[in-house]
């Protein structure tokens, strides 16, 4: 028996999928594969943790600090100076706004001065020379339940912000 | 002896393993010269003919030509040092010192890498300079320019990464320095403009993904110098493939009108 053309062509099930269709299918899922495998791979670059020094820590005790001057034995360790005014004290990051070097305290000039590009700092930590385009930044300070002086150099405040007047950019002491 | 000699010469050309890497001899035919070239790897890249002006010294000078040789000893001396260095916190400086007062003719590797790494700044530099100033950058050499411009970035983000890398006081200013300019990268850096509306902070920003952590430590000198040696060099050897089939394929190295 002759059978025609038509009639050789295996007729399409319903369930059937469409030679388009799977290449659809498949190169969908192809990029969807390459899409994420990008994703993870940028995620990759943002370590979980970090092997840094704790950004909370106790500076000791108030009377180890003498009024009116700029203490800078937590400045390699924890990048801040501890400020004792004679009412009270403040915290100051040791990062020059510029670009992020470490400033010098000059006891004989009363400024710090950063020595890469120049800029100047006052005790109070405003910018008044050299590129620095804002003061230091303030770091929150607090008398913790044991007596010693708290620092938390992530929470910052910044003067030009009007954030200097809150409560933890100043600790309020008199001893 | 001397005949022996041209003949033993003349058999190794005939033989199965001559004749498998080189494809055909150097027959004085513009056919044979032009598949000698083609026909290989390496020599691919070069056009099949240099004009007569492709070799005056006043035109080019030669700065791409000296870039390439640069970087050529940059691998080199690279990946001598490499086996005399750790990227540890611990190690850096000291193997530096080592390399300079030790380890035999390490101060001669060390300084070859790092004045030609100098010296590759400068002379893509002018490498640049000369294209712009005659024209070379004009259609049809137009994206060829393009490619170069990727280049010149790449070789300075070599220079960069390189830089960290003695773990000296001077590296690590630098470094602290350059990325803190990441800080201001809009949208993705966190003192950048959009970047603290949109929850950059100092522990998610782009600056952070650079330095592996929020500050210049153990992990920034690793991840610099895995750029230095292995990701930055791949990607501008294959941006230096194309550049130079390019100028092939754009009608060869420009020439005085």
């Amino acid at each position: 028996m002759e059978t025609s053309a038509t009639e050789r062509i295996r007729p399409k099930k319903e369930t059937e999928i469409s030679r388009r269709d799977l290449l659809r299918l498949g190169w969908g899922a192809f990029w969807a594969f390459v899409g994420v495998w990008l994703a993870a791979t940028a995620r990759f670059f943002f370590p979980r943790v970090l092997f840094e020094p704790a950004t909370a820590f106790r500076a000791g005790f108030p009377d180890e600090y003498a009024v009116g001057t700029v203490d800078t034995r937590f400045q390699k360790t924890q990048r801040v100076w501890i400020v004792r005014e004679t009412d009270g004290f403040y915290a100051l990051s040791a990062k020059c706004t510029h670009l992020g070097c470490t400033p010098v305290w000059s006891d004989s000039e009363n400024k710090f001065k950063c020595p890469c590009h120049g800029s100047g700092f006052t005790k109070e930590g405003i910018n008044y020379e050299g590129p620095a385009p804002r003061p230091l930044e303030r770091l929150r300070v607090a008398l913790a339940d044991d007596g010693q002086l708290a620092i938390e150099s992530a929470v910052r405040y910044r003067y030009e912000r009007g954030e200097w007047e809150r409560p933890g950019a100043f600790l309020n002491f008199k001893g | 002896m001397k005949l022996d000699l041209r003949r033993l010469l003349d058999q190794a050309r005939q033989s199965q393993i001559y004749k498998s890497i080189f494809r055909r001899g150097y027959d004085d035919a513009p056919r044979n010269r032009i598949l000698a070239i083609a026909g290989n790897v390496f020599m691919h890249l070069h056009p099949n003919f240099v004009k007569r002006h492709g070799t005056k010294m006043r035109f080019t000078w030669c700065m791409g030509g000296i870039t390439f040789l640069l970087f050529l000893v940059l691998t080199l001396t690279g990946v001598f040092l490499m086996f005399y260095y750790h990227p540890d916190k611990a190690n850096a400086y000291a193997d530096m010192k080592y390399l300079e007062h030790d380890v035999p003719f390490g101060i001669v590797l060390r300084n070859m890498h790092r004045w030609a790494g100098h010296a590759m700044v400068i002379t893509v530099m002018l490498h640049m300079f000369r294209v712009f100033m005659t024209g070379s950058y004009k259609p049809p050499r137009e994206f060829n320019w393009v490619i170069g411009v990727t280049l010149l970035v790449l070789t300075l983000l070599l220079s960069f990464t390189g830089y960290l890398l003695p773990d000296d006081q001077l590296g690590f200013w630098a470094v602290t320095v350059g990325t803190n300019m990441a800080r201001a990268t809009p949208l993705i850096g966190h003192e950048g403009p959009f970047g603290e509306q949109l929850g950059a902070t100092a522990y998610n920003d782009i600056r952070f993904a650079l330095l592996g952590g929020s500050q210049v430590g153990g992990n920034a000198l690793l991840r610099a110098y895995i750029w230095h040696c292995i990701a930055l060099p791949l990607v501008g050897v294959v941006f230096m493939i194309v550049h130079f089939w390019r100028i092939r394929k754009d009608g060869g190295i420009s020439g005085p009108l």
